[in-house]
């Protein structure tokens, strides 16, 4: 187990490596091809509006931009700040047809989506792009100190400015958890598909953190599940950031029947994220956009993970893979483990 | 208080077989311990894990589901249906923390009588030992106090 794990971590490493040298050269490629393509699909008018990434009005941050026009096009770009899952918007835009700029976990939660019938199979066109993993702005922000004025990238480094101040960052020191953990990096479902395929690795990279917590006892990990929960604030960002959570009426905001008070008791903070992350259960693509969207940088990603393992180990599901099978929980077997029912 | 502490347990029985097994129980003169509450739900898989969740939450010391034996379904397949919910929430719950054994399940049919009053017995014995629980129950807003205490 250990040894395949070390093959698994060096030939990632190497791979890494690799990537990294032909990385600035890429993301400038990738760009151009995404407006290229943005133009084609707008001038041929096969779409009404494309999503894609904009420059942020902050630095380290790209926006999601919705392009109608020809002479926008040129505003899309790719760098490793274009974190966003874009899928989350496909809910409000039922009636239009929509070209996608999406990475390996967006393209699986269009999957997951399509699963749940919320789009016409026509409707949209879907620009994948093999995914260089997003870099942590959270986490650049504290490798500094003192206020970034700009940051712009240069192969594998990063270069954050201030106002007296100039630092050179690893990239791939900073990347998201939900990113370094991440084994379907190329879009499995697009209509073309921007930039070279990136290598994948197996989910074992993913289950580390798990494993982990997992070794602790159950007061432990519950101590630290209070933790994270208490310092929430029911801002709903992980709900909306999440292209999973579209129900009309969320469990939340339901008064008939209340299955939760509107204040901050962390007995309710507790119950919102366990049902949260449990209605994700062989739903969830792990592309982190809750734990992203999170203003108080509660953990989120170890819940989700976990179900995401469970799914595999149970069911032998992965969500977003391949469109003809049933999510988990709509379907059953007659094999079915059921050793823990009496 | 520890001493005289006897748990609550709620259990959500199938209309088609476990409610009738307790049932054929009750009138078989059957023991079992009056620790646990019922409620009836046409099929064990209309368990949402709210119910669950909010029930622990409301301080029930312990929660029982139980359905139908796997093909015996009523409607043919909820039972089965209701088994991947139950597993993947129970591996969830322990995962958080929860203690093993706080919800568990069951498969209990209709001539059962004995059966479920032995479930009943285990189920309340494991509960004891684990005790009132310590995480996840709500305090009340006007005493301060937990509710299970």
């Amino acid at each position: 187990m250990l040894s395949s794990e070390f093959v698994v971590r060096s030939k990632h490493i190497n791979a890494l490596n690799t990537e990294l040298k032909t990385l600035n050269f890429s993301r400038a490629m990738i760009q151009e091809k995404i407006r290229e393509k943005a133009r084609e699909l707008l001038s041929k008018k096969a779409v009404d509006l494309i999503i894609g990434f904009g420059e942020g009005s902050l630095p380290l941050r790209a926006t999601p931009l919705f392009i109608r026009s020809l002479e926008e096009t040129d505003r899309l770009i790719w760098n490793s700040f274009c974190e966003n899952n874009l899928s989350t918007y496909l809910h409000k835009l039922s009636q239009f047809k929509v070209g996608l700029v999406v990475k390996g976990c967006d393209a699986r939660s269009i999957i997951a989506l399509s699963h749940e019938k919320r789009f016409k199979p026509d409707q949209l066109f879907l620009i994948g792009v093999p995914c260089q993993r997003m870099v942590d702005r959270r986490r650049v922000k504290k490798a500094v100190k003192g206020e970034i004025l700009r940051a712009h990238e240069q192969g594998d480094q990063i270069i954050v400015e201030g106002e007296d101040f100039k630092t050179i960052l690893k990239r791939e020191d900073f990347l998201y958890p939900s990113c370094q953990g991440c084994i379907h990096r190329t879009p499995i479902k697009a209509d073309v598909l921007v930039g070279d395929p990136v290598e994948e690795f197996p989910l074992i990279e993913t289950y580390h953190e798990i494993e982990e917590f997992e070794k602790k006892s159950p007061e432990e990990r519950w101590k630290f599940f209070e933790k994270e929960s208490s310092r929430c604030i029911r801002c709903d960002a992980c709900r909306e950031a999440c292209p999973m959570c579209y129900c009309a009426e969320c469990f939340v905001d339901s008064s008939n029947p209340k299955w939760m008070e509107k204040g901050l008791s962390p007995q309710d903070l507790e119950f919102y994220h366990i049902v949260r992350a449990y209605h994700q259960t062989g739903r969830c693509s792990g592309c982190g956009a809750c734990e992203r969207a999170c203003p108080m940088e509660i953990r989120l990603t170890y819940l989700t993970q976990k179900l995401n393992w469970d799914v595999k180990e149970l069911f032998d599901f992965e969500t977003g893979i391949d469109a003809e099978t049933p999510p988990p929980l709509s379907t059953y077997e007659i094999e079915d483990k059921q050793e823990f029912i009496k | 208080m520890e001493d005289h502490w006897e748990p609550k347990i709620l259990a959500f029985l199938c209309n088609w077989c476990s409610y009738a097994g307790a049932d054929l129980a009750g009138t078989s003169r059957i023991q079992y311990p009056p620790n646990v509450r019922v409620i009836r739900v046409p099929c064990s898989g209309r368990i949402n894990p709210l119910f669950i969740l909010k029930a622990l939450q409301s301080g029930i010391d312990g929660v029982l589901v139980s359905g139908c034996h796997p093909g015996d379904c009523h409607y043919l397949s909820g039972n089965y249906i209701g088994r991947r919910k139950s597993a993947t929430l129970k591996r969830f719950l322990e995962y958080l923390g929860f203690e093993e054994g706080r919800v568990q399940f069951s498969w209990v049919s209709a001539a059962e009588g004995g059966r479920f009053s032995q479930v009943v017995d285990e189920v309340t014995q494991d509960i004891k030992k684990l005790g009132p629980p310590r995480r996840f129950v709500k305090t009340s807003v006007e005493f301060g106090v937990r509710s299970s205490e």
